[in-house]
């Protein structure tokens, strides 16, 4: 049943994710970041929905399994499309953006049909081993993705200190995700999931609002300050 | 055994790209330049700062009330800090020569606290004056 903990850790969330849209609406980010707002929408929207099933069925119960799998797998599609608009940026110069989108659109569609293969070939055929591995998948590509872009920025010397947070914030997200789906996929039965999931998804949006309230626009930092040691 | 892949994988780029925001933080603070006030109770000279101060300045912080925002840099960094402590000891007797690098990092955080503890200090002026400018 849901207890004070779930409670807490819900309204924790929740509060970090509103803080996180007024943040960036404050700073008039909105337009040059669209989907980090289209993303926190869903989320909050998400959290609406997790918390309702949650109360009415309980937190063993099938509807909340699904619901919170598929709404996960949802918010995973969300944050490609994050990724894409932080691709954009970083390559907006060489105008290479429409590439870009129909790269990640092929390998979103990859990733959802060798998981459905993997699940549909193996013995068991459970729906619900689908969502867990699906959500592993997706999130291991953007861990790969996250990484290109990151060497890109790298070896393109790329400055932009919001830039630079924002994509090594989601790579530590998308990296953490992946690991913890993994080890979820290994050992799916264990009370500390609930708690554990909900509160790794308080990262990206508090370090998105530290970000755009601590970071100006215009502030820049060499890369190699942060691949180099002592430089 | 696909799953066991991508959790080793995963945990790999994880430290990765942990230590690389940690230390874009750390740069970033590194262009704060420290009143003279900071760095006579942090007891540091010039832009330099050993690792070894960070825990009685995380203390000093702690006595701060919060100037906005800084809470989660300071969590962060200090996760950082104790991840290279964790380092410093294992490489203590496995890599002796990484101790000047690690130390060096350590400085850094206790730097980057610095600069939150000197921001807090301004904040706490600030709000001091207009306390007492309301009373006169």
């Amino acid at each position: 049943m849901v207890g004070p903990v779930n409670y807490s850790i819900w309204l924790a969330v929740v509060l970090v994710e509103l803080v996180s849209l007024v943040c960036l609406l404050w700073r008039r980010a909105f337009s040059q970041h669209f989907t980090l707002l289209l993303y926190l929408c869903s989320c909050l929207a998400t959290d609406i929905g997790n918390f309702s099933i949650l109360k009415t069925s309980g937190y063993d119960s099938n509807a909340y399994f699904y619901f919170y799998f598929y709404a996960e797998s949802m918010l995973t599609i969300c944050l490609y499309f994050v990724l894409m608009n932080l691709y954009s940026h970083v390559f907006s110069d060489m105008g290479v953006g429409k590439y870009i989108r129909a790269g990640a659109m092929l390998i979103l569609a990859g990733t959802a049909g060798i998981s459905y293969y993997m699940v549909a070939t193996s013995a068991s055929r459970f729906v619900t081993h689908f969502v867990v591995e699906l959500g592993q998948n997706l999130y291991f590509v953007g861990v790969v993705l996250t990484y290109l872009l990151w060497g890109a920025m790298a070896k393109l010397r790329e400055n932009r200190t919001r830039l630079m947070q924002l994509v090594l914030s989601m790579g530590v997200y998308v990296s953490l995700s992946a690991g913890s789906y993994a080890l979820n996929n290994l050992y799916p039965n264990h009370g500390f999931w609930q708690y554990y999931f909900p509160i790794t998804s308080m990262w990206l949006p508090a370090s998105w609002a530290y970000t755009f309230l601590k970071v100006p626009e215009d502030a820049r930092l060499a890369t190699a300050s942060v691949l180099v040691p002592n430089q | 055994m696909m799953a066991v892949i991508i959790f080793v994988v995963s945990i790999l780029t994880l430290l990765q790209f942990f230590v690389s925001y940690s230390r874009s933080l750390i740069a970033e603070s590194r262009g704060h330049e420290l009143s003279e006030q900071a760095r006579e109770i942090c007891g540091l000279t010039a832009r330099t700062a050993a690792g070894h101060q960070f825990r009685r300045l995380s203390e000093l912080i702690a006595l701060c009330p919060e100037s906005g925002g800084d809470g989660s840099t300071l969590l962060v960094v200090s996760a950082y800090f104790h991840l290279l402590s964790f380092l410093r000891r294992l490489s203590a007797w496995s890599i002796p020569s990484a101790a000047a690098w690690i130390e060096s990092e350590r400085g850094g955080c206790t730097y980057a606290a610095a600069v939150v503890l000197d921001r807090r200090i301004a904040y706490n002026r600030t709000i001091m004056a207009q306390q007492t400018s309301h009373l006169i």
